[in-house]
């Protein structure tokens, strides 16, 4: 412990901390986006997988405890990841207080430049989607235990879609430089590898971007609609999945 | 050669700098970038006026003593290349000039274009030596080092410590120098036994003298005129992670 907190003190640990909480995010989506590939399997299973979620673990531990662990873990990540990008971006800031009056930007790509700007963006959106479809305040009509029908209802907002897309090309941005530059933080660099890394980068960020995108755009385009499951409702199926608490 | 040349002026540390305009004429193309501001400052010192202050040393590329922000690219447009080595003939059809110092707080201005750059002299203090046997010279092959090793210690060794990598860091950092410095001795044997010690120590006075926080932009190894990589950053954080989380310092004991 007393070196883990020696290791941040240094700039270098601190942009270590970073790259590793970076990488738990980044397992987070390519899992998140799975699962949200669920929705074209239909209501029923998409929630059904919902539900599974609360249950991982179950009866071995019990109800909600996995997806608990999974919160914190991914709670103390965005706290790391956020903490440490602020203090970083003031040591930076106090590191030129007087800029140029011409200067040409050197750096590999672009999307290094997004990343503290880009980084809010996802927060606040963060913040939003968990309003809008965890807790449902953020939702016009929110039914716990029906995450499916939630989903369509939310995406068949244009503006709902647009923040969604806004955040999707600032997060594809913030991996195409992020995961490259995490490697580089933890040190994985080999002659033999490291050409395979930005390619690695960038065909991550752009599946992560397709898979999130392809919801909204199903929605909008009628692909993933309420018909399927109205007529099944009227032919007497339920596919909310028990409720076990309000607002979950 | 004829342009518009817009220089830093500052009388002193504390004094407040502008930009001077200069309508600059009759330059041949094959001076060097320091000749042509030879030639202004004579110019200026036959008007009676204050010539330009700018700092070099042996113009040809290996002290690492002139640093100029050249429209707004370190060292001027040609790749691998200090500012002293630029000839006017690379700024061709250049109406206007730029000219400004290196801008970093640990850069302090001491005049015009001249800044003070022993914050990397103390990164170096910090740890940039090794134990050596005194006495006389080894023999050349007692302490055999590897091909590539050797190489990449070489391609370390190279940074000629002129700052151009903090003056383009959108960060105002000097990673690239404290991992060439960190890499050079730490590649080679003669480095290992202080090998931990110099990351954590070099990386703690970079951070001391007040740079920023390398976020891996890459705009270092594009200014650098020695083409050092930014492969070496990664060593340097590989080797203070390491550092960090499991190194046990050498026990002093008496004798
Ligand atoms: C979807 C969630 C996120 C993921 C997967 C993610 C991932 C990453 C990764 C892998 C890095 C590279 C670390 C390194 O260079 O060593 C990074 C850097 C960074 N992240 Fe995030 N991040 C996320 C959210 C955020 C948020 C919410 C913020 C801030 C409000 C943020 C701000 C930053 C900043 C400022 C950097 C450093 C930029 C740089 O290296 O230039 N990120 N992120
Ligand atoms: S004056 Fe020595 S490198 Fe330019």
């Amino acid at each position: 412990m007393r070196r883990a907190v020696s290791l941040y003190r240094t700039s270098v640990g601190k942009k270590f901390y970073m790259a590793v909480s970076g990488f738990i995010l980044i397992f987070f989506l390519i899992a998140h986006m799975a699962g949200n590939l669920k929705m074209y399997a239909g209501p029923e299973a998409f929630n059904h997988y919902a539900e599974w979620l609360r249950e991982v673990g179950y009866p071995l531990l019990p109800h909600k405890s996995a997806l608990w662990v999974m919160r914190i873990v991914l709670l103390a990540s965005v706290g790391i990841h956020m903490l440490s990008a602020l203090q970083l971006y003031l040591q930076s800031r106090a590191a030129r207080p007087i800029g140029y009056r011409q200067a040409q930007d050197l750096s590999f790509s672009y999307a290094s430049r997004t990343m503290r700007w880009g980084g809010v963006i996802i927060a606040a959106f963060v913040v939003y989607h968990l309003l809008h479809f965890t807790t449902g305040q953020a939702h016009p009509d929110f039914r716990a235990g029906d995450a499916y029908r939630n989903v369509v209802l939310g995406f068949q907002n244009w503006w709902v879609v647009g923040f969604y897309t806004l955040t999707l090309i600032m997060v594809t941005f913030h991996l195409y430089h992020g995961l490259w530059s995490a490697f580089q933080t933890i040190g994985a660099n080999h002659p033999k590898y490291n050409p395979i890394r930005r390619p690695l980068a960038l065909v991550l960020a752009l599946l992560l971007f397709a898979g999130f995108m392809s919801v909204p755009v199903g929605v909008q385009t009628g692909l993933l609609s309420l018909q399927s499951s109205i007529a099944e409702k009227e032919a007497g199926v339920f596919h909310g999945a028990p409720i076990h608490e309000g607002g979950e | 050669m004829e342009f518009t040349l817009h220089v830093w002026r500052q009388s002193g540390p504390a004094a407040p700098g502008r930009f001077e305009t200069l309508s600059v004429k009759d330059i041949s193309e094959h001076m060097s970038f320091l000749e042509m501001l030879d030639l202004v400052n004579e110019r200026l010192i036959a008007e009676g006026k204050e010539p330009i202050a700018f700092d070099h040393d042996c113009r040809e590329g290996i002290c690492g003593t002139c640093g100029l922000m050249i429209n707004g690219v370190p060292h001027g447009p040609l790749g691998l290349t200090t500012a002293c080595q630029l000839h006017m003939r690379h700024l061709k059809g250049a109406k206007e000039i730029w000219v400004e110092p290196w801008r970093a707080r640990a850069f302090p201005v001491i005049k015009d274009l001249v800044v003070d750059r022993s914050a990397l002299d103390r990164i170096i203090q910090a740890g940039g030596y090794i134990s050596v046997r005194t006495g006389s010279a080894p023999e050349a092959n007692s302490i055999p080092v590897k091909k590539i090793d050797a190489d990449m210690a070489m391609d370390a060794a190279i940074c000629i410590g002129c700052g151009a990598c903090v003056a383009a860091c959108p960060n105002g950092s000097a990673m690239l120098f404290t991992a060439a410095k960190v890499s050079h001795l730490g590649l080679l044997p003669q480095g290992q036994p202080e090998r931990f010690d110099r990351v954590l120590s070099m990386v703690e006075a970079h951070d001391r003298e007040g740079f920023g926080n390398c976020t891996n932009h890459g705009a270092c190894q594009n200014a650098c005129p020695k083409g050092i990589s930014v492969d070496f950053i990664a060593r340097l954080n590989r080797d203070l992670v390491k550092a960090a989380l499991t190194y046990k310092p050498y026990e002093i004991t008496a004798v």
